[in-house]
């Protein structure tokens, strides 16, 4: 009678899932498995991250993939040149994406919406370009090989799953707090901007002063990320952080439902499942990526889990049923 | 030395201002980035190309096929992609675009393939040699098609019924649909002729380097949009004259300063602009913003 409502309760779904996620590497015996599985997990970080900017503040960007790929490199330099554990190179990571992040927020605070994106293109772009001409230290498109893995209390790192069950622990870690984002006061200001901008700055909320904060801490979860990742592959390029991949991580946002939280995870495990599912449709996967997204938009605009936005959509076309569509303008 | 690096961006200059006009129609009308357009100019690419493979079709001939074949692409794309999403925020009819961007691209790479390819000659290539300025017939070719298709557009969107229409959807779409005009139809007049200029400019710049693949619409668009941006988005002027400057822009750049950087300088003067001056040169500005 209870399981029901108790089910609906998303300390219990979280449950049910962090259940699954802990035990599943038990049941997986095939490596590739389990190596989708933290892809899934990174993919998971990295739509959290945006998901603090597009989704909760409304600022879209398109160079998360820039704030990745500097916490990868800022981790794998300092582990290569100067040979620094990766306990140490992971919280320098994450400030040194995180400034960049402050930094590229700057300009969200002139620019808006469209010309955010534009903007933070650009930014992305020419980060990959430095990383490209970079020379001998980044060592251009060649990209970084032979990044030391992690060590702590022995543990074989070299074991997916125990590289697994670490990222896991970060992965369940950011998604609490950005899970509990939207109950603080900060949460809300950010959530009164993205609503209402002008009306968020008149209620005595420092509007450019909330944006920063945002983008810095997107930022600083995909440059996690980043670290993550250049350690578990243990080599890193430039192709790995292009354009294509911030939009990857747009549409899992925005399939599964940006400000829901819960959305841009759900929308991260479909679509890294997807194409992994597709491999043996090589030629046409990318295609059929595209087709879903384009499609899921038109059926979901507001994605997957946005049911609140969809009721209210679905309510708006109610009223406009009986008054007289303006859309359907005739020529006379 | 000067001169030749002054009509190298002439003609680059050119290629951009066909393709940044479609940009700033649609987002003049529509008020998003529309990210599929730079793979329609790609298509444009491959469909000269496989025109070119054809062997008995006179250059004017392509020309205009291809026009006709990107601007239906556009048109269906306009019709798919985002006629359902007219009153949804922006970000998701713009995520509509980056999906039909790859679905494009990646069309391409499944149909006509994933390598570079060379176009078949139309015409024999003469060169010219003025004091120290080397030209050639395809740098001619380029600009005269681009002059007069940007001369064509003028008198269509100025004089025309269609265009004053046109100016009327992007001015304000509602009351333009009280004044009895099909703002739908309209839209798709405005995707078709966007599209069939950046199907031109595919084109011209598949035979003037010789290369046709499957990512090229990526960076073009990119620059174009740069462009589009710089002139004012939503000014037709605006987009030619931004084209006209991002051309020189970079044709100086990647001489004096370093040539694998030079895209980094389109975009270096991108985010500029955006923060110096986002509404460019004759834009009004993007009334639909909430800027405090």
């Amino acid at each position: 009678m209870d399981i029901k409502k108790i089910l609906k309760s998303h300390k219990a779904q979280f449950g049910i899932v962090l259940a699954v996620a802990f035990f599943l590497p038990m049941f997986v015996k095939d490596a590739s498995v389990t190596h989708i599985m933290i892809l899934v997990l990174l993919y998971v970080i990295l739509s959290m991250g945006l998901e603090i900017a597009l989704g909760i503040t409304d600022l879209f960007s398109l160079c998360h993939a820039a704030f990745y790929g500097m916490g990868a490199y800022v981790s794998a330099l300092l582990s290569i040149y100067l040979g620094w554990s990766f306990w140490v190179t992971l919280p320098i990571a994450t400030i040194c994406a995180g400034l960049f992040g402050f930094l590229i927020g700057l300009p969200a605070l002139r620019t808006n919406g469209d010309y955010l994106a534009i903007a933070t293109l650009g930014f992305g772009e020419i980060f990959r370009l430095i990383l490209v001409n970079g020379g001998d230290f980044t060592r251009g498109p060649r990209g970084l090989t032979g990044i030391a893995r992690p060590e702590l209390f022995g543990l074989d790192f070299t074991n997916k799953n125990v590289y697994y069950y670490i990222i896991l622990a970060a992965t369940v870690s950011i998604f609490l707090v950005v899970y509990n984002i939207p109950r603080t006061f900060f949460g809300r200001a950010l959530m009164a901007i993205r609503d209402d901008e002008a009306a968020a700055a008149f209620m005595g909320i420092q509007v450019s002063k909330y944006k920063v904060t945002a983008f810095t801490l997107s930022g600083m979860i995909a440059g996690i990320a980043g670290a993550f990742y250049a350690h578990y592959i243990c080599y890193i390029s430039p192709d790995t952080f292009v354009y294509n991949d911030s939009i990857t991580i747009l549409t899992m946002v925005l399939i599964g439902g940006g400000g829901t939280v819960i959305g841009p995870v759900v929308g991260a495990v479909i679509l890294t499942i997807l194409p992994e599912l597709l491999r043996s449709f090589v030629e046409y996967r990318m295609l059929i990526y595209g087709l879903v997204v384009v499609v899921m938009m038109q059926i979901r605009p507001m994605g997957i889990l946005g049911h609140l936005n969809i009721r209210v959509s679905y309510l708006e076309r109610r009223l406009k049923k009986n008054q007289p569509d303006s859309r359907k303008g005739k020529e006379v | 030395m000067i001169l030749q690096i002054i009509v190298n961006g002439l003609t680059m200059g050119c290629v951009y201002a066909l393709i940044a006009l479609g940009y700033s129609m649609v987002y003049g009308s529509l008020r998003f980035i529309n990210f599929a357009h730079g793979d329609v100019y790609m298509w444009g690419a491959c469909f000269g190309l496989i025109f070119a493979r054809m062997g008995n079709i006179p250059f004017l001939a392509a020309l205009i096929l291809t026009m006709i074949c990107t601007g239906l692409l556009g048109v269906t794309v306009e019709f798919l992609a985002y006629r359902r999403l007219r009153n949804v925020p922006r970000v998701v009819v713009t995520a509509s675009a980056l999906g039909a961007s790859i679905v494009l691209s990646n069309l391409a790479r499944v149909i006509v393939g994933a390598e570079t390819y060379s176009v078949p000659a139309f015409f024999e290539t003469k060169y010219f040699t003025v004091g120290n300025l080397v030209l050639n017939s395809l740098q001619f070719v380029l600009l005269g098609c681009s002059i007069v298709l940007m001369l064509v557009l003028n008198w269509f969107i100025s004089k025309s019924k269609y265009g004053k229409a046109i100016r009327a959807t992007s001015e304000n779409q509602e009351v333009t649909n009280l004044m009895g005009i099909n703002t739908n139809k309209i839209i798709s007049v405005t995707f078709f002729i966007g599209s069939a200029l950046a199907g031109a400019a595919g084109l011209l710049v598949g035979i003037y380097y010789d290369a046709v693949y499957s990512t090229m619409g990526y960076m073009a668009g990119m620059k174009a949009f740069t462009a589009a941006i710089l002139g004012g988005i939503g000014s037709i002027p605006g987009a030619m004259l931004g084209s006209m400057i991002l051309g020189q822009i970079e044709s100086f750049g990647t001489t004096y300063i370093s040539s694998s950087m030079g895209p980094a300088i389109a975009f270096a003067v991108l985010i500029i602009v955006l923060l110096v001056k986002p509404t460019g040169f004759f834009g009004a500005g993007d009334t639909h913003s909430n800027r405090v």
